[in-house]
């Protein structure tokens, strides 16, 4: 059975979120990585969300450079899935494993509310039991999640058909082409400011919603058979 | 900084048998401050009611321990931080967050919830100071929002009311639940030799003072009594003491708060009846010209102590490097019950530990208040209006009774993945322990009730509280009180304050829920005076099934029923308050025998298989504004009667805002039944119409009068009051 890593480091807070789904609702091999230990031993890295370091400097930027970062690159050169949610997401791009960057969001303020995302891409390993266009539910709760970069990368990521999920109507934050998540060029790393993890418990669905977002794990476990 | 009083000097040079040193002062100074000793509210809190089977740990302790059944326990406990709020909202407001946090810390639990209950002065554009209060509200919410978030703890709810009682000042009352097995809980024991370890943020000098500059009137911004946050600190510290307590290495510990060094080493060593012997020199420090005073009164924040056996040792240093936090042994447990502080062997204080926690009690006066006379002898009706709409929208732009969205949008309440209904859906918040039981919350105040009379008005806000975790069919697991008034030492103030606490004894022992912990705030006064007597009540229950909650969502074509009687009593209702500008009246009474006859009504009706689909409480604003409460939520009109309701008012204005106890209104799709069931409840009761499948809110009041209001007109007032009034103000 493939073995699912969560990373901690210092100032995570979404790690035990994770370990809950996949464990307690998925009956995955899960286990934590505290950020100075070894990732060898793992099929596929989740970076849960939280405010590593206090988001510091800028939100990510200090875990991007800690040593377990550069494991994680290579580790994303080998193909392995790696997901960043929220935090992670930043992580992701201050490591340069994805384009872009994220900032403050429109409303300069923090938001915490369920959303509604589209599937642009569903040939991810994260995205792979979604049908292309379809929707889901999703709880976002971020200050910096606007999601920028210079029009000629966003150029190249729509032509590499790197967006994989897209708020609807209702865009919280201001993201250019409403990019809720990207992957890297070959697919394998996304980051993405929603948390799935939240959404993924039926019990915590609110009235008008569901909890499709549980897919994306899926997808990853579907992907690791 | 805090003298004290002959009386004391003298009660404490007697039991010294000596004159005490300046150091020894400064110590006695801090934990003798009112905030710290409770000297004049211990008396009075003494007779609240806190026995009950399932309550492990009672008031006295950083946080009530409740036991939950498998094994599990849940802890509750809440705070101010009102002074360095009104003088540094973001910070005072943080780090009140951060010590909240550390008390359910302390017990060995994890905290899972965060509440808040707030109050500033009027912010309206109209008022003379709503830029201050608007700038106090906006970064308030902010340091909130971002301590907690940081934390990684959800917070789920709470309350704000506004009252010009509090112009440029505030409230901040924020509280937290932990959650954790009943064998993991701190025992709180010593022994001769066991280490005693200071860890986290470094002593420094903000915060000097604190508890004595909380402990009398607001009359200057001393910027310097006010804590510096650091969330993240507190984070990793939280994830070290959380892997200690599973790695069982920690006999005893205590956040450090208020009063500082001072209170966390007399209150711990008379807790554990033990003595302590600490060297000054080994505690961290980030000012190299520190003062062993300023050591010992300093409030910074973030640091915890912690007593463990000395063959722990290892195994804890070993989890405090990991998590990379500053520690250091700072002395050791001794069985002379004296706190001894010495620097490199000279000793620089010593006394028992006993009397420095036990400050000697006061007996304060009390007197019925000149204001209360005032305002009996000068109070009239007011006259009767004709335009019902515009006083309805009147009310729903008031920021007291307004969507919460701008609030609550900033806090994560969703991280923890047990947040089963969001803020502003439900009356009660409702928090997942697992797949057979839920915790429900409700955090309630109303000042403007208990500043015309503190005893109903208290009253008031439990019965609102047990009405509200009662929507949720919810049985009551405990209260959590947090008094705040104005100056102890004015006996009309004081007079507020005991009969205050004698309508939560009064509530409390007759509805057999016991109190689990408190907190008493005095000396909330500026220049302006003092503030309206404002009691908080946290109320928490527990229920076993999800399947049976009910929110205030209701459906097309359902018939709305009210239960209770709607009377003359608009003392301190935001209608009076808010659109007529006036203060006085006869405030909602409670009464205990039909309170508890109808929450045991409403319980039976939540647990029956689809007999109601929405149910909300009548409070603020009226009958009126929680119906309108209900169609904002669901999207759907509703077309009622007035002539219906049950009632003993003289005028339409007083049935539509008055805000009596013991109502609810439900939706069912089942009348007959209801109303059959109801009848022989023997509760005042009555079908008062239907929901709607259009957008239409219609009031029928009599033959003439018909109120009509259009549902998208009232969902954007509700929901947009708030960042209209934030709009260009940055």
């Amino acid at each position: 059975m493939a073995k699912i890593g969560i990373t901690v480091f210092p100032g995570s807070n979404c790690e035990r979120d994770v370990y809950y789904v996949l464990k307690n609702l998925l009956n995955v091999d899960v286990e934590y990585i505290w950020y100075k230990s070894s990732v060898d031993n793992f099929d596929s890295i989740i970076i849960p969300g939280g405010f590593t370091y206090g988001d510091r400097l800028r939100a990510g930027a200090i875990a991007a450079h800690s040593e377990i970062m550069n494991k994680i690159v290579e580790k994303a050169e080998d193909n392995v899935p790696i997901l960043g949610i929220c935090n992670g997401f930043q992580i992701l791009v201050e490591s340069q494993l994805l384009p872009g960057a994220l900032i403050l969001n429109d409303s300069l303020e923090f938001i915490c509310k369920w959303v509604n995302v589209t599937v642009a891409n569903n040939r991810t390993p994260f995205t792979n039991l979604f049908d292309k266009e379809n929707l889901l539910s999703i709880p976002i709760a971020h200050g910096e999640g606007k999601y920028v970069t210079e029009p000629n990368i966003m150029n190249e990521i729509k032509e590499d058909n790197q967006i994989v999920l897209q708020y609807n109507d209702d865009n919280p934050n201001g993201s250019l082409s409403r990019v809720a998540a990207i992957c890297n060029k070959k697919g394998n790393v996304m980051g993405m400011m929603p948390h799935p993890e939240r959404g993924s418990d039926p019990d915590l669905v609110p009235e008008g919603f569901d909890n499709r977002s549980i897919l994306i794990f899926k997808s990853l476990i579907n992907y690791l058979k | 900084m805090g003298i004290l009083s002959d009386n004391e000097y003298k009660y404490l040079k007697n039991n010294l048998g000596r004159t005490p040193n300046e150091l020894e002062l400064n110590i006695i100074s801090a934990e003798w401050s009112e905030h710290c000793s409770y000297k004049s509210s211990k008396k009075h809190i003494k007779l609240l009611p806190t026995q009950s089977k399932s309550l492990i740990v009672g008031p006295g302790y950083d946080a009530g321990v409740i036991d939950v059944g498998d094994g599990e326990v849940v802890t509750i406990h809440i705070e101010s931080h009102n002074h360095p709020s009104a003088v540094e909202p973001y910070g005072g407001a943080a780090t009140g967050v951060g010590g909240v946090l550390r008390d359910i810390l302390s017990m060995g639990t994890r905290p899972i919830a965060l509440y808040n209950a707030l109050r500033f002065g009027n912010i309206d554009s109209k008022t003379k100071d709503g830029g201050k209060n608007l700038w106090l509200f906006k970064n308030v919410v902010r340091g909130i929002a971002d301590y907690g978030n940081c934390m990684g703890v959800p917070t789920l709810g709470g309350e704000v009311e506004f009252d010009e009682s509090f112009n440029e000042y505030c409230l901040v009352d924020v509280a937290s639940i932990g959650f954790s097995k009943k064998d993991k809980i701190i025992g709180n024991t010593a022994s001769k030799g066991d280490l005693i370890i200071l860890a986290g943020n470094a002593t420094g000098i903000d915060g000097i003072h604190g508890a004595s500059f909380a402990s009398k009137n607001l009359e200057e911004e001393n910027r310097s009594a006010v804590q510096i946050p650091d969330p993240f600190l507190e984070k990793i510290l939280m994830e070290a003491t959380m892997e200690a307590v599973d790695r069982a290495c920690i006999k005893s510990m205590k956040d450090l708060g208020g009063g500082g060094l001072s209170c966390c080493l007399s209150e711990t060593a008379d807790n554990l009846n033990k003595g302590m012997m600490i060297d000054l020199s080994m505690v961290p420090t980030n000012l190299s010209d520190i003062t062993d005073i300023q050591i010992m009164i300093s409030e910074s924040q973030e640091r915890m102590l912690y007593i463990i056996d000395p063959n722990m040792k290892e195994k804890f240093f070993e989890i405090f490097n990991k998590h990379e936090i500053t520690f250091a042994i700072i002395g050791e447990v001794t069985d002379d019950g004296e706190l001894c502080i010495t620097k490199k062997n000279n000793i620089l204080a010593r006394m028992p530990a006993k009397l420095i926690a036990h400050a000697p009690l006061l007996e304060r006066e009390t007197y019925y208040p000149s204001y209360l006379k005032e305002i009996k002898k000068s109070f009239k009706s007011p006259a009767i209006i004709d335009d019902y709409e515009n006083s309805i929208y009147q009310l729903l732009s008031d920021p007291s009774i307004c969507s919460k969205k701008w609030v609550y949008q900033q806090f994560d309440h969703e991280v923890g993945v047990r947040t089963v209904t969001k803020p502003g859906e439900s009356d009660s918040s409702v928090v997942k322990l697992n797949s057979e039981k839920y915790l429900t919350f409700s955090l309630d105040g109303n000042s403007k009730q208990c500043y015309l009379d503190p005893y109903n008005g208290t009253l008031g806000i439990l019965a609102e509280s047990l009405r509200n975790i009662s929507c949720s069919g919810s049985k009551p697991l405990g209260v959590v009180d947090h008094l705040q008034f104005g100056n102890p030492e004015n006996k009309e103030v004081f007079w507020t304050f005991v009969q205050s606490i004698t309508a939560i004894r009064d509530f409390c022992n007759f509805m057999e829920i016991p109190v689990v912990g408190g907190k008493v705030s005095l000396y909330n006064e500026t220049s302006n005076g003092s503030i309206k007597p404002s009691p908080v009540i946290g109320m928490l229950g527990i229920i076993n099934s999800k399947t049976k909650m009910r929110g205030g969502k209701f459906g097309p074509d359902e018939f709305i029923f009210i239960i209770g009687t709607t009377k003359e009593d608009l003392g301190g209702s935001e209608y009076f308050e808010y659109c007529l500008n006036l203060t006085g009246g006869q405030v909602p009474i409670v009464d205990l025998d039909i309170l508890k006859q109808t929450i045991e009504v409403i319980k039976s009706l939540v647990n029956q298989d689809g007999l109601i689909n929405a149910i909300h409480d009548c409070s603020k604003g009226g009958l009126v504004i929680s119906l309108l409460e209900m169609a904002i939520q669901s999207q759907i009109g509703f077309n009622i009667s007035t002539t219906k309701i049950p009632n003993e008012c003289s005028r339409l204005d007083y049935l539509l805002f008055s805000e009596s106890h013991n109502r609810f209104l439900l939706t069912t799709k089942n009348p007959l039944k209801l109303a059959s069931y109801l009848d022989n409840m023997a509760i005042p009761f009555a079908n008062i119409g239907i929901t709607q499948s259009t957008k239409e809110c219609i009031i029928k009041a009599n033959d003439k009068e018909n109120i009509i209001l259009d549902l998208v007109k009232v969902t954007e007032i509700y929901n947009n009051c708030l960042n209209e009034l934030f709009k260009g103000k940055s």
